[in-house]
């Protein structure tokens, strides 16, 4: 009966989802003519190249036209962290039995994660430093260093990260984009404005603020998401 | 033929985001284990980026990266696809991860609490 009324409520949602859809025309230009600025995506596509010198567009929505945005957005993911440790904070009764849920794995996995785990972190920051010319950026290539401490974790047993280092890590991080925002504030008008020379498209230097403060996201969201992974995989099981 | 095509890619990839969606709701709204309901969020949320995307791109559109290929087919032309869902994307994605992170460790704190994940042997929940 209850199996039957879910179904009704989900064809109720296909149909007026797929009603709505019907007039969006996939594949359509809804941008306009991007040389007469018809709309704001128009604007983006014309203005990045030559004002900006950045390459990728996105990266240019997320850190400069869209900055003060993407500035809460690592403070929600800061907040879910920090929730995080909270919310599984778990005193340590005495007498108690303990055991923890990650089991040891192969001699040929510890092997193999060694050998690949730096290769990982170059990777990623590969991806950071370059988010203003290649697709990727800082949430990208935080979260690839985040899979190599991962990796680290679940093939060795008593691997352990500091999370004082991760700590500073993060506040330096943090502090650096906050930082950024007031230095605009202070020289120019706007918070986060765009003051430093822009330099060449396609340049490694170039864009501005928007390298500094992606390598900045990225240093930020790796020690971020490797202090979750390491909160969630060091739970202990009551015996 | 080309009109054809048009409808087809339409009803596939927009068919492919609702479905995503409607599997993530069926699970939120049908299973009793609370891993599987957190998943089915995290389904809703693959389906919601689909569709965002989905509606940004335009046909023999290139990515929006001015980097020399990119700006020779610009220039020869060719079109870029709409930057502006994908960084809203890329936000939300950050924000999902998120949410599932202080889902799972709410289920977490649940499974401690009374030795059981699924949610109709939680008595407390009963009224």
């Amino acid at each position: 009966m209850k199996k039957l009324l879910v179904i009704l409520l989900l064809a109720v949602v296909a149909y007026s989802l797929g009603t709505a859809l019907m007039s969006v025309k996939f594949g359509e230009n809804r941008l306009g003519k991007v040389q007469d600025e018809e709309t704001v995506s128009a604007f983006y596509l014309n203005n990045t190249p030559e004002k900006l010198s950045v390459a990728n567009v996105v990266t240019a929505i997320v850190v400069n036209y869209r900055g003060f945005d993407t500035l809460g957005e690592v403070s929600v993911l800061f907040l879910a962290a920090m929730g995080l440790g909270s919310i599984l904070y778990h005193r340590h009764k005495e007498g108690e039995e303990e055991e923890a849920i990650l089991k040891p794995s192969s001699q040929l996995v510890q092997a193999g994660s060694k050998l690949i785990f730096p290769a990982i972190l170059v990777l990623g920051a590969y991806v950071f430093i370059h988010g203003h010319l290649t697709p990727g950026g800082g949430f990208q290539g935080g979260a690839i260093i985040a899979t190599g401490f991962l990796l680290m974790m679940m093939a060795y047993k008593d691997y352990k990260v500091s999370h004082k280092v991760l700590t500073w890590v993060e506040s330096i991080a943090g502090v650096t984009f906050a930082g950024i925002g007031m230095w605009g504030l202070i020289v120019s008008q706007s918070f986060l404005e765009n003051t430093l020379p822009i330099g060449t498209l396609n340049n490694l230097f170039s864009g501005g603020i928007i390298p500094i403060i992606y390598v900045a996201v990225g240093f930020k969201v790796a020690a971020e998401l490797t202090g979750v992974l390491d909160t969630l995989l060091n739970i202990k099981d009551k015996h | 033929m080309n009109l054809d095509t048009n409808l087809l890619m339409s009803i596939g990839v927009y068919g492919s985001a609702i479905g995503l969606i409607l599997i993530g709701l069926y699970a939120v709204l049908i299973k009793k284990h609370l891993t599987k309901i957190v998943i089915g969020l995290s389904i809703i949320d693959a389906g919601i980026h689909l569709l965002f995307i989905a509606i940004g791109y335009i046909s023999g559109g290139t990515a929006p990266i001015f980097s020399p290929a990119g700006e020779k087919i610009v220039a020869n032309g060719g079109i870029m696809v709409d930057p502006v869902p994908q960084a809203l994307v890329l936000t939300a994605i950050v924000i999902g991860f998120a949410v599932t992170a202080v889902a799972l460790s709410l289920v977490i704190r649940l499974y401690r609490h009374h030795h059981t994940a699924r949610i109709d042997q939680i008595k407390s929940l009963k009224w």
